[in-house]
């Protein structure tokens, strides 16, 4: 295994910032979490979400069709345990309902892109957002556009093997994982919900 | 369809039992799809590759493949294996030497649309005057595709490597195309002991709802979305769309090193690794190293083997690593170009150890002779 000293962080990192598995930073195994380009305890990387969403003064969720659809059994209840630790956060929700290029202009308070996100983080000063349901290439794409032209902080709760572009990626995400997040969201905020 | 039992890739692969046939490395192709459960695969004729699409139509025949025709030449049957994969199956062709270059358009589009198809190359010449010998030319054009590219020294590793592909090219944080390559006639056409996998078992089945970008199921949400045309707007945020899609592609190929080297036991196969003198080369140029260093080690001359498995990704921190304690490095190619020396110098910090050949091609054969006489000349 490479040592990778890329550190993942909000940026604006540049004109156009290298992907990051392609300076070293790798995947976590299962059971693992990736933090700011290193593995970590998924524990570690709930906890530290939890932290980075209660501190921030705007933390906004970006669902992708995974979740917006309730397509296979399972998905409702996730978006359900989704739209409860919104209010536990005090986020909003700022769909990615597709991921087609929006032309003329897209309308950056109601929906996010995968090729422009950052129109959207900018139009309404996001300091925190948290991916979720949105396809593994296309969430890549977009937390790689963030991070380059940003100072946000993203959040990967993904279903699949995480994703290297975000600051904090938990793999192999579902129900459990949002509603301890929600838990520990709770507790951090010294047990009182929004 | 003939019924076989679906087990875990690491069983079938590394587990169970195996049987020795003598057989060429077209029937080592059609042996490997028998066990991959492959949904569909496109065939056009081209030598030396047309044998082993044959043999895939004969074991569709059978039962062993769930749909299987003939395109109307390379461009449309790379174009329609696209469109399977996207549709979310399992598919399979093969093609070599002018049916590649024919075809050349797609398969950047292929890693570009996150498609996880296994292709075979059987390598051939692509000069004119026409000539159908063996020849690794091709490769050079296909290293920047964005396709993983492993290169086959003997019909073994052809057949294990087709089965790994698809375990390979599926996976989700992976799910781009693997070209698997084996060189024309000297593997294709050329009888050899090959361990095979039980023929009532098969891998899993590919699950395309795992896929890094929307299957294109238009029946069911969430997917009853086509997949976006690309950015081609003129401005800023489209291009940087572009370059990162790309960068995405490229971060797809890096993640794949892992997977790589669970199944393949490594990117590279050293042998003598104490060696001063090394022979870094892939496909059968590996064999006919093989022959020259027994005769070099018999004067006494330390010379080892690196066997390149995967040149995409390629294995320069593992080539790099070697070559810091070498004198020398000898590249055998079977090409005009040079594309493996050219790999091999722009990874390691003193390209001048390394001796850009032996090189033969337009279907000459590679004496052992050749190679042995530039160990010597090192040596001294």
């Amino acid at each position: 295994m490479r040592e990778s000293s890329y550190k993942v962080l909000p940026g604006p990192e540049g004109y156009l910032p290298p992907a990051a598995a392609t300076m070293g930073v790798m995947l976590p195994d299962p059971g693992q979490a990736i933090m700011e380009g290193e593995s970590v305890d998924r524990d570690t990387a709930l906890r530290a979400a939890a932290l980075k969403l209660i501190e921030a003064r705007n933390p906004v969720f970006f669902p992708g069709p995974l979740i917006l659809w309730d397509w296979k059994p399972g998905v409702a209840e996730k978006a359900t345990a989704l739209k409860e630790l919104a209010e536990a956060v005090g986020a909003k929700m700022i769909p990615m309902p597709d991921y087609r290029p929006k032309y003329p202009m897209i309308n950056p308070a109601i929906e996010v892109n995968p090729n422009h996100p950052n129109l959207t983080i900018w139009h309404n000063k996001i300091d925190v957002c948290l991916f979720i349901g949105v396809h593994c290439h296309y969430a890549n794409l977009a937390l790689k556009i963030i991070r380059g032209g940003t100072d946000c902080y993203t959040i990967a709760v993904c279903a699949e093997a995480g994703h290297e572009e975000a600051m904090i990626s938990l793999r192999d995400a579902g129900l459990c994982e949002l509603q301890r997040l929600r838990e520990l969201v709770i507790e951090l905020k010294g047990g009182k919900n929004q | 369809m003939i019924d076989q039992k679906i087990v875990d890739p690491d069983y079938l692969l590394f587990e169970a039992p195996r049987t020795s046939e003598y057989i060429t490395g077209s029937e080592a192709v059609r042996e490997a799809i028998k066990r991959a459960n492959v949904d569909m695969a496109i065939a056009y004729p081209i030598t030396p590759q047309s044998e082993s699409m044959h043999l895939v139509g004969d074991i569709y025949a059978q039962g062993y493949v769930k749909e299987y025709f003939r395109g109307e030449n390379e461009f449309a049957v790379m174009s329609s294996v696209a469109g399977a994969s996207m549709a979310g199956v399992r598919v399979f062709t093969a093609t070599g030497g002018p049916g590649t270059m024919r075809a050349f358009e797609v398969f950047p589009t292929w890693a570009g649309a996150r498609l996880p198809i296994v292709c075979a190359f059987m390598t051939r010449g692509i000069n004119s005057p026409l000539t159908i010998q063996p020849d690794t030319i091709e490769m050079a054009y296909l290293l920047e595709t964005g396709i993983l590219m492993l290169h086959a020294e003997n019909s073994q590793d052809l057949h294990d490597m087709l089965l790994m592909a698809f375990m390979v090219a599926e996976k989700t944080d992976v799910h781009i195309p693997v070209g698997v390559f084996a060189d024309g006639f000297f593997v294709t056409h050329t009888r050899d002991k090959v361990n095979m996998l039980p023929e009532d078992c098969k891998l899993p089945s590919y699950d395309p709802y795992t896929s890094p970008v929307p299957v294109m199921d238009m029946e069911n949400v969430p997917v009853r979305q086509m997949r976006d045309p690309f950015v081609m707007k003129s401005n800023f945020i489209s291009y940087a769309a572009h370059a990162s899609w790309q960068q995405e592609i490229d971060a797809a190929a890096e993640r794949s090193r892992k997977y790589l080297n669970h199944y393949l036991g490594g990117l590279i196969d050293v042998e003598h690794e104490d060696a001063d003198i090394f022979i870094v080369t892939s496909g059968t140029a590996v064999s006919q190293s093989r022959e020259a260093i027994a005769t070099a080690r018999e004067e006494g001359i330390n010379v080892g083997l690196v066997k390149i498995k995967s040149i995409r990704p390629f294995p320069g921190e593992e080539i790099r690593a070697l070559a810091s304690r070498s004198k020398g490095i000898i590249v055998p190619e079977f090409n005009r170009v040079g594309w493996l020396a050219k790999e091999i110098c722009s990874v390691i910090d003193e390209p001048r150890k390394v001796v850009r050949g032996p090189r033969v091609f337009g279907g000459m054969t590679m004496p052992p002779e050749l190679i042995l006489a530039e160990i010597r000349r090192i040596n001294q």
